[in-house]
Order: C-alpha cells, then structure tokens, then sequence
C-alpha cells in the first residue's frame, strides 16, 4: 500500500516515449525541473533555505555549537549533518526512527561536504584540545515528487555556504545571539560541489527524475562535481538500487554529467556563495 | 486590566495587551498530502499537514468502529538558537498528545472505520507559541483535507506577565522577563461555534479572578485567529492541479 | 461565489447561491430545511460539518467536498492497479485508503481459481465499480459493460475533486477532446485518467489538455478557454454544443 505502484502499462509508456527522447511532462531526458531558492526560513538559524526543483521540496538549516574537539583532530571543528524524510512530506515515508533512505542521504550529501574539504575545519577552533565549533547541517523533506537526493543536496551546499559564526562569548563560555554575527563559515569555495542523480529507465539514461519515473528505475548513479580550474571534478559518487551500470552506460552518464554540470554550476555557485 | 500596580506596563515590542502579532495562513501548501496549511504569528510559523484518512498498521490497532486521530508535532533542529535533536522529544511527545485531544474534540473520525488520520505539525522557526500556532495551522489543514468536523478549533497562548494580562506572548515574556510575579503562559483552544475550551494548560503563578479573566481574553481573541483561518480556507486557490 | 445568502433562503436553487464554507458555520437557519451529507442541525440552524462548497436542493442542504483524500462511494468508477492476488480474487491499488477487493465472481466470465493470474496479473491495470462500502473494506465488480482489464495508453493523476470539470456536463467536456485527439478517456473518480489514442504524441496532448482544466478548473468561461488551447495545440475539432459544464454537484 505504501509503495507508489506504477501499472505496468505506465511503465511500458514511459519507457517507449523515453526511447524517443521524450518524457511524459514534456521534459527532455536531461532536463531539470525549475529551480527555486529561498533564503531565511528560520531567523534563529546560522542560515536556512528552502529549495524547490518542480514540486519536490526540502528545508535546510545549519546551527553552530560548542563541543569538545575528536583527540585525533584536536585543532578542527567537527560537522554532523542529519536528514528527515519525514512522513509529512511523503505517504511512503514511515513514522518512526529514521529509515535507511533518511540514513543514505544524510551520509551521503556528508561526504560531499567533509571530503571535499569545503568546510575550513581548521578555522573553527576556539581553543586547541578543548573547544571547537561544531556545524549541524539539517535536512528535513517538505513535499517529495522525486529526486529528493538533488534537492536535499543543494539545500544543503547553499545552506552551508550562507552560514554565519554567532559571537562566542569566552568569559561567559557561551554564544551571544544578541549580537549580529558577521563572519561567514570558513568555506573553501574551490571546492564546492553539486550532487547530481540520473537513473537508468529503459535504456535511457534520465536526469532529475519524477516521482514516477523513480519508481520504475533500474539503478541510480549520483555524481557530485565541482570546478578545478574551469574543468569538472568529481568528489562523490554513490551507485543506488540493484541494477547494474554497463561501460557503454557509465561513458554516457559521465557524458551527461558534465554538460549538466557545465549549465547549472555557475547558476548553483550564485546561489551558494552569492557570486 | 492590570488590577494592582504591574511591573509590566509597556509591551516589550509595543503591543498592546490584548493584540496578537500579525497572522498570516495559507492553504495547501504541500502538493501530495491531502490537506495541508501554515500559520505565522509574528516570528513563530508552524505547518501541518494530513495524511488520511488511510489504513491503520498494524492491523490490531484499528478500531472497526470508528477512524483513529494521530498528531505529531516537533520543532525542527534550526528554529530555536539552541539545536534541537531531530525526533521526538518528551516535550514534543506532550505536546503532540494534549493537541491531539484538542483536535479530536472537533474531529469525527466515525465515517471512516479501521483508518489513521495522521496530521503533522511541524516548527520551522520559533518565537513563543509554538503549540497555538500548530493547532491553528492544524485545524486549517484537517479542514482543507475535507475531515468531517463538527465545528473548527482556534488557539491562543494567554498570559499574565507579573500582574498584566496579555494575549499571544512572544519569547522575551514567555521565557525571559523574571520581575515580580514573573511570566504565567496559558495555551487555550476554543471551538469555533461552540466557544467550549478544547485545551488548557497553564505554567506560572495565577489568581481565579485572574484565570476567568484570562480565559475571556483568550475567547476574544480565538474569534480574530477564526476569521484568519477562514479567510484562509475561504480564499484557498482552488485549482490545486494535478495531485502528486 | 463567495456570497453569503444565509438570509435570503428563496434563490438558493441558482447556480450563484454556492458558498464556501467552512466547520461549525451556519449555512441556513429553518427547521424546514434537512441537513444532508457534510451538514447536521443544531437548533434552528443547519450548521456545516466539513469544509466544501454548501448545497441547497429545495429544503436539502448538503456540503460538498472540494479537496482531500478520495474515499470511494458505492457506484463510483474507479481505475486502479492489480496489487495482490488471494485464492477467491484481487486486491487493486486505487490510491485511496485501502485497497479494493474484487471477487473473482464479480469478473464477466468464469475463472478458475488457480488461473487467477492468467486472467488479471500483478501490475495490470482495470477499471471497475465500487460495489460497496463497508468497515472491513471497499468491493468492487467488473461485471457491467465498459468496466475491465485496460491496455495501452497511459495513466494520468488528478485532483478527484477536478473530475466533473473534465467530464462536462454530460460530457460534453470529454466529447470536446476525444473528437480533438482522437485519443479514448476513461475518468476514474478517484482521480485517475486513462487515455489511450494511436500515438503517444496523442496520448501526451490529451493529457496536457486533461490538466489544462484541472489547473484552470476555477476560471470564468473554461470551455473557450480549453477550446483555444486546443487549437494552440495545432488540433482542431467539430464544433459541438458545449453545455456550460456545471461543476462538483453533478458528480454522482
């Protein structure tokens, strides 16, 4: 009951009209939904967005707290980011402990952000072997008409890029939020990058997919790429759902990536950091 | 209103006492859920949505009489400057259970045999009021999703800041003013048509005169949340579209 | 739309007496009206038991949903999708509550029970009746003409409340884009379309259409407005007399 069935005469449909290079609400395979950014969800937040691609919406917000650094890095802030595919947002999301879907997408859009060093973790140490800033990135799904992985990874990429250090007030060992904060999060630009997800649907490779088209696929591969030097790099990958990626897939896939990624990272990279 | 001598003369923001912050709801705001609605009242925003009515899992728990009510209400991490976990909390536990009650107070449910009516609250920024802002925003969505109610329900948090009545508090007279008798926050629900009081709860120090006196103020002003709640579903863009 | 015509009780037949309303407010004071569907009676007045658009039907008042999760009627034409299969019969995903159930008695021909799946398999897609409603589920039948397996064509999701926009009075509304595309609808009235044409590329510009009415379901003069999108979309049709489609109460 809780799973989206898709009759097979739907998927036969799909898949026949992909084959021609169309999609059913008119898309072509590779395009993206409309983008929408929106900044300042919560005033009480370091930053928030709520960022829409077509109907799929998701809430990101980061918050900052004091905590005593890991002993094998006593010099860096730490980073925990946590995702909420809440049942509100979708029939198929179940109340309860967080799933292993909520589980992939936190760890996943993590990654992105901590392997690719775009947090300056250095930069966040108020006092070596004792105190660093902590950054919580939080993800929560509103409305899920497919793709959730994108949108919550760009919500998060801007959420992170926005963000501002509160005052730390040292004599009273706490954080004034009645001061302004001015600086942002020590952020290595260079680095930055965007999770893109394509599925295999018949033997069409798809990007941003619908609720729909999701439902039917045979696997799914997400690339996350940023810029080095003017040229694609990729930082993160992960293979979802069991079916299997040919060569033949791969070499288009990656194809496909990078002329995504060359049309939406500069649009992407605005949004994140404002330039 | 101030019987004796207050501390409290001057609303901290400039209010008058018995003025809310201004509101703002809307309708059907999440495309795929059946009924869904958000409510602001100056810095607080809350949203619901419902989902139902759908079969209860596990079976054991459906009453074959009867469609069961199930709230769930929760702050999200980043709308307080202090984190909060995601997921349930022994507050938020609470308070999903007494907004639960004051919604079921309204709701029947007896059309719709062996199902769950799920409404999520949720508070993505947050200023005082919290819980009256969810019941508001839930109240709108169980409407917009067509559950049978016998009437609506309209919530406001009243409060009495050392010897002030006030109406709707925000975060400095919930939590941060101490002088003489301090902050007393009282979260009441109203019915709509029936004026009964559908949630009460009470946290500071309060005299019976006091308390009645609290409790018509709250009336008062559950008639100016109505007609926002109203407005809202009354104006609600009707095309919604293609259901997702 | 809006208008409030609590006190003027004699027009309430006309199509411009429909009023938004919403729990616990008064629709009509009288104790000679009596409160139907979405309406019960509190003293003198008959008061609103649910959110929707109020009805009076000479002394009959009822309210009529305008959103929410669809829930079957007896006699509704609903299309779902073939979920499960017991011993005795199917259970069809309709996107609604629960599933239905359709015995395997209530099919056109005689099945054998350990041929259940050669006739209707996982995954298939039909259109059936709701036979009935009862607390321990929703059956349904595909005995009667018009109702069964479907193939080809495609699946469309609507609002169920949008559905007697698109049929038009008398359907005049779906008349209008079959004759337009060629293409064969069947309206579910949970909200589910089927259409089914010669080409796929027919099958999309009925659906694009399908939703042109459901997005544009609240605007004055619909019929002109789908007719030019129609005509937009390259496609022409024979003029037929388009009865201006009344809206949700013609549903049933």
């Amino acid at each position: 009951m809780s799973e989206t069935l898709i009759p097979n005469l739907q998927k036969e449909k799909i898949i026949e009209y992909l084959s021609e290079g169309k999609r059913l609400d008119g898309r072509r395979v590779e395009d993206y939904r409309d983008i929408e950014v929106e900044m300042g969800i919560s005033k009480n937040a370091e930053s928030s967005v709520r960022v829409k691609i077509g109907k799929t919406e998701v809430l990101a917000g980061v918050k900052l707290g004091i905590a005593v650094p890991y002993p094998d890095s006593p010099d860096e802030g730490t980073l925990m980011t946590s995702a909420e595919l809440h049942p509100l947002s979708s029939q198929e999301f179940e109340i309860g402990k967080p799933g292993i879907d909520s589980i992939e997408i936190a760890r996943v859009i993590d990654r992105g952000i901590r392997e690719s060093g775009l947090i300056d973790v250095k930069k966040l140490c108020i006092k070596e072997g004792e105190k660093v800033w902590q950054v919580f990135l939080d993800i929560f799904t509103i409305n899920d008409d497919g793709n959730l992985l994108d949108v919550a990874g760009l919500a998060g990429l801007i959420a992170i890029g926005n963000a501002k250090i509160p005052i730390y007030n040292e004599k009273e060992g706490k954080i004034d939020y009645e001061t302004p904060a001015k600086d942002h999060l020590p952020i290595n630009e260079d680095v930055a990058s965007f999770n893109m997800t394509f599925h295999k649907i018949g033997n069409s490779i798809v990007a941003d997919v619908s609720k729909e088209e999701e439902a039917i696929s045979d696997y799914r591969l997400s690339i996350a790429m940023g810029d080095n030097k003017g040229e694609p790099r990729i930082t993160a990958m992960q293979k979802g759902k069991s079916g299997a990626i040919s060569a033949e897939d791969m070499e288009n896939i990656l194809k496909l990536a990078e002329d995504k990624w060359k049309e939406l990272f500069p649009k992407i990279k605005k949004y994140a950091f404002g330039k | 209103m101030a019987k004796e001598k207050s501390l409290y003369l001057k609303r901290n923001d400039g209010r008058k006492f018995d003025e809310v912050r201004p509101i703002t709801a809307k309708v059907g705001i999440v495309p795929s859920a059946d009924g869904s609605a958000s409510f602001e009242t100056g810095g607080t925003k809350a949203i619901a949505v419902v989902r139902g009515p759908r079969t209860l899992h596990p079976q054991h728990k459906q009453d074959p009489r009867t469609g069961i009510l199930r709230v769930s209400y929760g702050m999200m991490p980043f709308s307080v400057t202090d984190r909060i976990r995601p997921g349930p909390n022994r507050r938020s536990e609470e308070i999903s259970k007494v907004s639960e009650w004051a919604l079921n107070s309204v709701v029947d449910l007896s059309e719709f045999p062996n199902t769950v009516v799920d409404v999520f609250i949720q508070i993505p920024q947050a200023d005082a009021g919290t819980r009256v802002a969810g019941i508001n925003a839930a109240a709108i969505a169980l409407a917009h999703a067509g559950i049978p109610m016998k009437e609506m329900v309209s919530a406001i948090g009243v409060g009495k800041i050392d010897k002030t009545l006030v109406v709707d508090l925000d975060k400095y007279e919930d939590s941060d003013f101490h002088d003489g008798e301090g902050s007393t926050d009282i979260p009441v629900v109203i019915t709509s048509r029936t004026k009964k009081i559908a949630l009460l709860q009470l946290d500071g120090k309060i005299s019976v005169p006091e308390l009645k006196e609290a409790i018509e103020l709250a009336k008062k002003t559950c008639e100016e949340i109505l007609k926002v709640q109203m407005k809202a579903l009354k104006e609600a863009n009707r095309s919604e579209g293609k259901k997702k | 739309m809006l208008k409030d015509y609590r006190f003027s009780r004699k027009e309430t037949m006309s199509k411009d007496t429909r009023q938004m309303v919403i729990p616990g407010e008064v629709i009509i004071k009288g104790n000679e009206y009596l409160p139907g569907e979405g309406a019960y009676r509190d003293g003198e007045e008959v008061v609103a038991g649910r959110y929707g658009i109020a009805n009076i039907v000479e002394k009959h008042v009822r309210v009529i949903p305008v959103s929410g999760a669809y829930y079957p009627r007896r006699g509704n034409t609903i299309i779902g999708t073939i979920a499960d299969i017991t011993f005795n019969g199917w259970l069809i995903d309709f996107g609604g509550a629960q599933n239905a159930f359709l015995p395997v008695a209530e099919v056109p021909r005689y099945i054998n029970r350990n041929e259940l799946r050669e006739f209707l398999d996982f995954g298939e897609a039909v259109v059936v009746k709701v036979w009935d409603v009862k607390s321990r589920g929703i059956d349904a039948s595909m005995k009667m003409r018009g109702f069964g397996k479907i193939e080809g064509g495609m699946i469309i999701n609507v609002n169920p409340y949008k559905v007697p926009r698109i049929i038009g009075k008398e359907g005049s509304m779906v008349k209008m884009i079959k004759d337009a595309t060629g293409c064969d609808i069947t309206v579910g009235q949970n909200g589910k379309v089927w259409i089914s044409g010669k080409s796929i590329d027919k099958e999309v510009a009925t659906k694009e259409i399908v939703e042109f009415i459901v997005d544009n379901s609240t605007i004055a003069g619909l019929t002109e407005e789908v007719e030019k999108f129609i005509k937009k979309k390259g496609l022409s049709f024979n003029k037929v007399e388009i009865i201006e489609e009344n809206t949700d109460e013609d549903k049933e």
